[in-house]
Order: structure tokens, then sequence, then C-alpha cells
């Protein structure tokens, strides 16, 4: 049954996304875009949270070994939002400090991916175990 | 495999991504385009980006490898039609691209790339530099 409190449960659609291939990241990146499209969120917002989508989609397919990424469409107190929780079952980061540092890499890359992430959301939190898996939750809200 | 399309025109090599490019395809281009410059002894390479959604730090990343790769063949890279909110995004995420030439767009980065042409033909480069052809 259906109550008058249920009816105004704040996420309003979810997506469910494999991230194990190249490609997958590209798709990742195609729905972050329509479903940021669809709240409203202008431009440069959209572009960020695409941006910061397609850095995390990646750290999930080259070190957890691939994963997967929820997309939700949330409303705070009147307010829309995409929020994206990316999840791995990777060996975790062993320190998260460093790892957010600029220019940290161990992977050869530009060591820019997760700080870049977390500067480019609204919201950004992180948990990470060793050998059992990262989660990554970022949020972009649209600008009243 | 997918390919991305190079054109010649003159001394210079264009480029035009239009796709959302998965990473396979960005290390096919930078490939591509090395093996390119080396047969066409092209002096400039033109790499036109108005079609990209986002620039994050792989594609920076391989942008800035071109146009290393280019310079070590003496060939000059101009990346063009950047959109605002890319670039805008670019600088929040913390890449500088500080190795590439950048210009609003393709009539500009050809003229970079003419003007440095011009440059060899006036120290009589341009003639006694080797085209292989292929
Ligand atoms: N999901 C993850 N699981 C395990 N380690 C991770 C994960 N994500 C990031 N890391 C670690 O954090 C480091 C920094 O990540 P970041 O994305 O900032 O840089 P990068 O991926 O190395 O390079 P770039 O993203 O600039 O191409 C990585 O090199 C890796 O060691
Ligand atoms: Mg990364």
């Amino acid at each position: 049954m259906r109550t008058d409190s249920e009816a105004r449960v704040p996420i309003a659609k979810t997506d469910l996304l494999p991230i194990r291939s190249g490609e997958d990241v590209v798709r990742v990146r195609q729905q972050v875009r329509a479903r940021a499209i669809e709240i409203g969120l202008g431009l440069v917002d959209q572009t960020k949270i695409i941006t910061a989508a397609s850095e995390l989609a990646r750290n999930t397919l080259d070190y957890g070994g691939g994963g997967e990424v929820r997309i939700d469409l949330v409303e705070e107190g009147g307010r829309k939002g995409v929020r994206l929780t990316f999840e791995d079952q990777g060996p975790g980061i062993p320190d998260i400090a460093q790892a957010l540092t600029d220019h940290y890499t161990t992977g050869g890359g530009l060591g820019l991916g997760l700080g870049g992430a977390k500067r480019l959301s609204n919201e950004f939190h992180i948990e990470s175990t060793l050998g059992v898996g990262t989660r990554i939750t970022i949020a972009r809200w649209k600008s009243r | 495999m997918d390919r991305i399309p190079i054109l010649k025109l003159g001394g210079a090599l264009i480029v035009t991504i239009q796709v959302d490019m998965h990473d396979r395809l960005m290390l096919a281009l930078e490939e591509d385009l090395t093996a390119k410059i080396a047969s066409t002894g092209a002096r400039g390479v033109l790499i036109e980006i108005s079609a990209l959604e986002i620039v994050d730090s792989f594609i920076g990343r391989m942008l800035d490898n071109i146009a290393a790769i280019s310079r070590v063949l003496d060939a000059e890279t101009v990346v063009v039609g950047m959109r605002p909110a890319v670039a805008i995004t670019l600088i929040e995420l913390g890449l500088n691209l500080t190795g590439i030439k950048t210009a609003l767009n393709v009539e500009r980065g050809m003229a970079m790339i003419q003007a440095r042409l011009d440059e060899d033909d006036a120290d009589g480069l341009g003639s006694t530099r080797a085209h292989r052809e292929d």
C-alpha cells in the first residue's frame, strides 16, 4: 500500500550501468548527459558532471577491475540534482588523501581524475576498504 | 576497428573528431597520426574538437602526446574549436594543456600552420625537406 509520504520519495529515477569496457565508459557519459539534460542542468554544469563521471568510470575500470554506476535523479527541498555512485570490488585505495592529491598516479596517468572529479562536483564521498573495494558518490545540483 | 579519418591539405594534416570517442579509438588516432606525419612530411596537425562534449584527463593526455610526438617529428599541433563549457571544465579539472597550441576555429588554426610553412619557404626549407608519399 502506498502512503502519502512514500509518494514524495525523493529519488525520481535510477539507472544501473555496468563498467566493464571502454565502450561502457562512453555509455556512462551518454546516460549521465541524458539525465542531466532531463533535469535542466545548464551546459557548464552538464559538462562538469559528465567529465567527473568519465574520470570515475575510467578509474573503476582501470583500477577497480570493473564495477558499476548507479545514476539517481534526486530532489531535495525543491531542488533537483544528479547523484552518481561508482562501485567496484577491486583492491581498494590504501591512502585516500594521497590518491586525491593532484598528479599522484600509480597507473601512468596525469593523476588528475579523482581530485578533478571532486572539484567538478557539489558533493563528493569516498569509501574504500583494502581487499574489498571502493565506492565513490558525487552529485551536481541544479543552480537556482 | 573504427578509425578517425585524417585529411591532408597542403603541408597540414586535418582531423575532425566527430564521435564520443572510446579510449582505443583515441589511441589508434595517435598511432595513425604519427605514421602519417612521418610519411607525408606534414609540418602542421590541426585537430578540430568542436563536437567533443567533454575533454577528460585521458583525452587531454592523448592530445598532449600527439602534440609532443609531432613536435619531435617537426610538425606543430593546433587544437581548434574547443567549446567554452569544455574550456571552463578543463581548468577546474586541473588540465592546463601547456604543451598544446590552441586556436578558436579552423581558419585561425590553419593561419598558424600556414605562417609556419611560409617561414620555412622564406628559409628555403620548404623545397629541401624530403617528402615521401605512400
Ligand atoms: N577505484 C579505484 N580503486 C583502486 N585505486 C584507485 C581507484 N581510483 C583511483 N585509484 C588510485 O588513485 C590514483 C589516482 O587516481 P586519479 O584518477 O586521480 O589519477 P589516475 O587515474 O592515475 O590518472 P588520470 O585520472 O589523471 O588519468 C590512481 O592512480 C590509483 O592508484
Ligand atoms: Mg583516473
